[in-house]
Order: structure tokens, then C-alpha cells, then sequence
């Protein structure tokens, strides 16, 4: 008797899950679905992350996540419309409506999960501040860096984490506040500072077009997490779900060794988490209200979280880094994801 | 007698005039020149000499880098690695973006065609020795902007190319003349409403026209591109340039009011009077003597208030529209093209100072054209 009453009220609570699922679902699924379009916030310019070819096409590492989620509910990666935006527009451009998802290096914190009403999916890239030196500064770490001035964009965790760094370390610092990473670069070649915080990732960018990249030292000290990922809006999980296994979907794949190559053969592998995943066996993706092939889209479409990373911020690129913390978990990194189940 | 008298008695008399000797050298030509203008006391001989010695400095440095050394070809920036001027090639290769924006590039001859219709349709405003001045200036704020809407836009047959492609300097024009067409008018109305005897319509006026005085222009746009669709109801969405393009319209059209009511202000009383004593109606005295006053002693404040207009265009880069400064800035985060803003802002600056330039020549020759006064 027990044992039915507590079946009973799973059920139920199934049922009412299954519900409220339908209500949600008749947000931003079906809007986009019924737009035939995603649109995706990104950044107006971040070298590796988003910026227009010359063609006029978006490239980029979160560029690359906008395709993946427009190849999982539309079944082509080319149906995004990509909306530029700046750090201080593209909160109230998602909690608006303007936007279907957020995917512009932004960082997972408390408030902005909790206070500013968004749902974090999930990590794609783990990043941490950093500063950047001349070498004629004669500074071996960032905590001999009392008195310094400091580069800095506004509207940023960065310019928090800074006064957080130098109060710990009972440090003073003048800061010289730039709008973008483009002038704060300018700012500090032209000598307006004597150091440039930011992401590392970012930094490694801007280096590399530093005119004399080896007379720059990019600090040992990280100062900050920073983990960076695609946001939606709180309270749409059926849409929430989608965004969180589209990235799993990227970093499984890699773990499980599909890509954009072989993603065809793969389609007839006996290993059953890969038949899962691409949806040769199991009911996946109809769970999430997509078709059944929605991650062999995503993998045909955009490659493996590796893939990914390598084309667009990889050694190979001109921004030059390393997978670091940002390896998988299987060698010596944290990118890590729940498995197909 | 007597003349043959005189004669004799004068050892020489010039019948003729001597030819006359050009003014010394140091009061003429280029020396003259220069003494006048460059040289006329030793402070400016001093700042003279001080600007060429700047000038000296600055400029053939500039020349070096920007056309001798400069790279104009390639596909990336290594391609101008071997040059030590500055590399133009991420101008060249990108220029369509620069103009056009995401516009596909088959579809480009539309956008072009406007512009064509455009200045076919601003030739009688313009310029009066073509006729039809009346039936052209209503025709571009009413039927044109349709015709223009409909080949951008397209629809009817024609791909529908969304406003998210238009871009670059393209958007930028867009704005401007939309903004100038429609903030003209509604100023004129807004400053006669502002000046108008019903305390209705004047309260009114006053009000809107402070209103959006007050507001930073970044303000406006942000508020009506994020904060305005919280207020609308659900899946109701104006389309964003639109919104973008309205805010633009009545913020720039509190200015024009302000610069009218100016021009309306200068004028005495007596020609308003003047005007009623001979019987023409309110709108016949200001169609016929207040506004062909008012507006001429406002051009360089108009044109003033456009060139402004124009180059806030820029400013929807807030909003993540691709103009043309937009397409400059996103551009150097390409890649290929790490590092180059000198190069893509100093094209920007040359594009917008050669389109407010021609704004500031047509607003002179306006003026000289327009110029009846007899004060000197």
C-alpha cells in the first residue's frame, strides 16, 4: 500500500512536471520554432569568441555554440540571427525577450543567477583574470604591482575582482576605465597604464597583436573564476534543458570520440552511450521536444567541444591557447559532463 | 603763337604716359602674400613658423605610412607584414561590409538603386532650377520612403532581406535622411505649436520638446530598444530599427523645434501683422512671409543640427546595430585582422567627414543664394 501511495504521487508529480513542461514549452521553443530562427546574443567583437568574417558570416567560439543549439531545434546551424551586444546591453536584451539566448563570454556568478532572474546552462570555457606587463616594468607578479595604474574595461566582473585583488593584498591602484578590450589595448601600448587586466583568454589576444609581443609578460597570478557559458532566462526549462545538453552533447562527443568527420560512421558503433547519444537507440530527443537526431546535427554541424575549441581560440589560431583547465577531465582538465542516460 | 612759345621755352614736355611698373616685390605676389598674411608681426611670424615646423613633423611621416609604405591588398593581416605603413588591405577586403553591412551581396544593387531614386528625388528641393520643388519635398516624406522601404526591405517578389543585415554606411544614410526628412517638418510644427496662442497645444509642445532635450540620445535608444518591449504586450514586437529610427526622429526633432522657434523669433512682429492686415489667413502668412523668413536666417543652424543628427547616427552602436563605426570596431576582432583600428577609424573619420563637409558646402551655398539682406 505503501509502495502505491508513493508510486501514485511520482506519478502525479509526473504528470504535473509533464505539465508545467507544456506550459513552458509554449515559450521559447516554440517562438523559435515557429521564427524558423534562433537569435543569439553575442559579442559586438571579441577576437576568437565572435566577430564577422569578411564575408559578413559570424565566427567564433560562442558563434559556434549559436549554430550547435540552431542545428539541435531547427536542424540547421545557419538559421541564427545574431544579435551584437555590448556588456552593458545584453542582460536587459535576454531578460527582454529580444534575444532566445545569451551566448557572449559571460560570467556564471551568484547574482547574476539568482538576482538578475537567469539560468546558467552550463560551462563552455573556464576563464580567470589576469594582467599583462611590459617587461621593462621589471614585475615578476602581480602582487608587486602596488601604485600601479590599471587598464580596465567598465561594466565588467573584471573591474570588481580588481578592487577585491588589491584590497586583499593591501594594495593601491589608479584605474584608467576603457569601454572595450580594442581601446584598452590602445590605452595601455600608448603607456596609459602600466598593466592591462582582463580575461586571460582575452589577453592572450590582445597580445599577440601587441606590436612587440615578447616585450609583454602576461602575470602568473589568476585572480578570479570565471567561468564562461551560454544564459537563458529563468524559468523556461523545457528551453533551459535544450541549451544545457547542447553543450553536453558537444563535450560527450569529444569524451566519446565523434566528430564532425566520423559522426557518420559512428551512427552505426555498438557503443550505446554514443547510440544514445545520437540517436540510433532511446527516445532522447523527443524528451526534449526535439527530433531524434538532434545531436548528430549538432556534431555534423559544428564538430565536438574540441573541435570547436581548436578552430576557432586553439595553439594553432592566431589567439594561441592552450586547452589548459579547459581540457577534458580525462586529461588533466575540468571540462566535464553528465552522461546520456 | 603761344603755344609754339612754350614750347621753346620748356626743354621737355612728356606727351605720354610712362608705362606703369609693377607694385615692388616685397607687395605682391606669394612674398606679398605671406608678408600680409603669415609674417605681418613677429607673433605671427613666430606661430608661423612654429605651424610649418609642426606641420613638417606630422606630415610627411603621415604620407610615408599611410601611402608609400601602406599595404592595400591581402586577406589578413600577414599579408601586410612585410610593409611598415599602414595596412589598408582590411578596408579593401572588407569594404562592402563597410558600406553595406551584412547586406547579401547579390542583392546590393537595391540599396544602390535607392540611393540613385533618392538623389534623383532631392534635385528639385535642392536645387532650383529644376521644377517641381512642392510636389518632390511631398513626395519624399510620403510615397518615397515606401518606395525605398520596399527595395531595401523587399517583399513582393523581392527577398526579404530582415533589418539585422542592414549595415555600415548604408544604415548610417538610412538614419540620417530618415531622421532629417521627418525631424524637419515635425519641428516647424512643434515650434509654431510652441508659440501657438491655445494653452493646450503649447503646454504640449513645451512638454515634448523638453522632454526629449532632457534625455541623452544613448538614453533614448537603449530605452526604446530593451526597456520599451517590456511594456509591450507578448510576441507584439516593433521591429528594432524602427524603434531605433523613431526615437532618432522625435529627438532630433526637439532640436529642430528649438532651432526654428529661433528663426521665427528673429522675425518683428510687424511682418505677422503686415500679413493679417492684408488678409491672409494664420497658415497663408506663415507659408507665404513668416517660415521663407525664418528659415532662412536658421539654415547654418539647421544644417547645424543635421551634420550633429548624422553623426549620432553612429551612437545605435549602443544598441548593437552594424554601422558603419560598428563594422570598423568588429572588424579588428576578426582574426585575420587583429590590431588595425588605426586603420579602419581613420577610414570611418575620412567617410563622415566627407559626408558632413558636403552637408556644411550645400548649407553655404544655400546661404549665398538666399542672401537678400542689405545690412552691409
Amino acid at each position: 500500500m505503501k509502495r502505491f501511495m508513493l508510486s501514485a504521487l511520482g506519478a502525479a508529480t509526473a504528470v504535473a512536471v509533464t505539465a508545467s513542461a507544456a506550459v513552458a514549452a509554449s515559450s521559447t521553443m516554440e517562438t523559435v520554432k515557429k521564427r524558423g530562427q534562433l537569435i543569439c546574443g553575442v559579442n559586438t567583437g571579441l577576437a576568437g569568441f565572435s566577430a564577422p568574417d569578411d564575408k559578413g558570416v559570424w565566427k567564433g567560439f560562442d558563434v559556434d555554440y549559436c549554430r550547435a543549439m540552431s542545428a539541435a531545434v531547427l536542424g540547421n546551424p545557419d538559421k541564427v540571427t545574431y544579435k551584437p551586444l555590448t556588456g552593458k546591453t545584453r542582460f536587459p536584451a535576454l531578460q527582454s525577450g529580444e534575444i532566445d539566448i545569451l551566448s557572449r563570454n559571460t560570467t556564471w556568478t551568484f547574482k547574476r543567477d539568482v538576482n538578475l532572474g537567469f539560468e546558467f546552462v552550463g560551462v563552455t570555457y573556464y576563464d580567470g583574470q589576469g594582467f599583462i606587463a611590459r617587461k621593462d616594468l621589471g614585475v615578476k607578479s602581480a602582487k608587486e604591482l602596488n601604485n600601479a595604474s590599471v587598464c580596465i574595461q567598465t561594466g565588467t566582473t573584471t573591474e570588481l575582482n580588481l578592487a577585491d585583488f588589491f584590497r586583499t593584498n593591501k594594495m593601491k591602484f589608479k584605474s584608467v576605465v576603457v569601454e572595450d578590450a580594442t581601446e584598452a589595448r590602445q590605452a595601455y601600448a600608448a603607456n596609459r597604464c602600466d598593466v592591462y587586466t582582463t580575461d586571460r583568454s582575452g589577453l592572450a589576444a590582445q597580445r599577440s597583436v601587441l606590436k612587440d609581443p615578447d616585450a609583454h609578460v602576461i602575470l602568473p597570478e589568476i585572480v578570479s573564476k570565471e567561468p564562461l557559458g551560454p544564459v537563458v532566462r529563468h524559468g523556461d526549462n523545457v528551453w533551459g534543458d535544450i541549451a544545457r545538453w547542447v553543450r553536453n552533447a558537444l563535450v560527450v562527443a569529444e569524451e566519446l570520440g565523434v566528430t564532425q568527420a566520423n559522426v557518420d560512421q559512428m551512427k552505426s558503433t555498438e557503443n550505446p552511450e554514443i547510440k544514445r547519444l545520437l540517436g540510433t537507440e532511446g527516445d532522447f530527443g523527443s524528451m526534449l521536444g526535439l527530433s531524434k537526431d538532434w545531436a548528430y546535427n549538432v556534431i555534423k554541424s559544428v564538430g565536438n567541444y574540441g573541435e570547436i575549441y581548436e578552430r576557432h581560440i586553439g595553439p594553432k589560431t592566431a589567439i594561441g591557447l592552450d586547452r589548459g583547465v579547459n581540457n577534458l577531465w580525462t586529461n588533466g582538465g575540468i571540462i566535464y559532463a553528465a552522461p546520456f542516460r | 603763337m603761344i603755344e609754339a612759345m612754350n614750347t621753346h621755352n620748356r626743354p621737355f614736355v612728356r606727351t605720354e604716359h610712362l608705362p606703369q611698373s609693377p607694385p615692388p616685390v616685397s607687395t605682391s605676389g606669394i612674398i606679398g602674400w605671406a608678408r600680409e598674411n603669415l609674417f605681418s608681426s613677429p607673433l605671427n611670424a613666430v606661430l608661423t613658423i612654429a605651424s610649418f615646423y609642426f606641420l613638417y613633423l606630422v606630415i610627411p611621416p603621415f604620407v610615408q605610412w599611410a601611402f608609400i609604405d601602406a599595404a592595400w591588398w591581402g586577406s589578413s593581416n600577414k599579408d601586410c607584414a612585410g610593409y611598415d605603413g599602414a595596412c589598408w588591405a582590411v578596408v579593401t577586403a572588407r569594404f562592402g561590409q563597410f558600406v553595406y553591412g551584412f547586406y547579401p551581396e547579390a542583392e546590393r544593387w537595391r540599396p544602390n538603386l535607392v540611393l540613385i531614386l533618392f538623389a534623383i528625388n532631392l534635385l528639385p528641393i535642392l536645387w532650383d532650377r529644376v521644377p517641381g520643388r512642392t510636389i518632390a519635398a511631398l513626395f519624399l516624406v510620403t510615397g518615397f520612403p515606401l518606395v525605398a522601404l520596399f527595395f531595401i526591405h523587399g517583399g513582393l517578389g523581392l527577398e526579404v532581406v530582415p533589418t539585422p543585415k542592414w549595415g555600415g554606411f548604408m544604415l548610417n544614410l538610412i538614419m540620417a535622411a530618415v531622421a532629417i526628412i521627418y525631424s524637419l517638418p515635425l519641428g516647424i510644427l512643434l515650434a509654431l505649436g510652441r508659440r501657438s496662442e491655445f494653452p493646450i497645444i503649447s503646454r504640449f509642445c513645451v512638454l515634448f520638446i523638453e522632454f526629449w532635450r532632457g534625455v541623452p540620445l544613448i538614453t533614448v535608444l537603449v530605452m526604446a530598444s530593451f526597456i520599451l518591449p517590456f511594456f509591450m504586450p507578448d510576441g507584439f514586437n516593433f521591429n528594432e530599427l524602427l524603434r531605433a529610427l523613431v526615437g532618432l526622429t522625435l529627438f532630433s526633432s526637439a532640436y529642430m523645434a528649438e532651432v526654428v522657434r529661433g528663426g521665427l523669433q528673429a522675425l518683428p512682429k510687424g511682418q505677422t501683422e503686415a500679413a493679417r492686415a492684408i488678409g491672409l489667413t494664420y497658415w497663408q502668412s506663415i507659408r507665404l512671409i513668416i517660415m521663407p523668413q525664418a528659415l532662412k536666417i536658421t539654415i547654418p543652424a539647421i544644417v547645424n543640427t543635421f551634420i550633429g543628427l548624422f553623426k549620432d547616427t553612429s551612437l545605435v552602436i549602443v544598441i548593437g546595430l552594424f554601422d558603419l563605426l560598428q563594422v570598423a570596431k568588429s572588424s579588428v576582432t576578426d582574426t585575420n585582422w587583429l590590431g588595425l583600428e588605426h586603420e579602419t577609424y581613420i577610414f570611418v573619420a575620412l567617410v563622415f567627414f566627407v559626408a558632413c563637409f558636403a552637408m556644411s558646402l550645400y548649407s553655404l551655398y544655400l546661404e549665398r543664394k538666399l542672401d537678400t539682406d542689405h545690412r552691409d
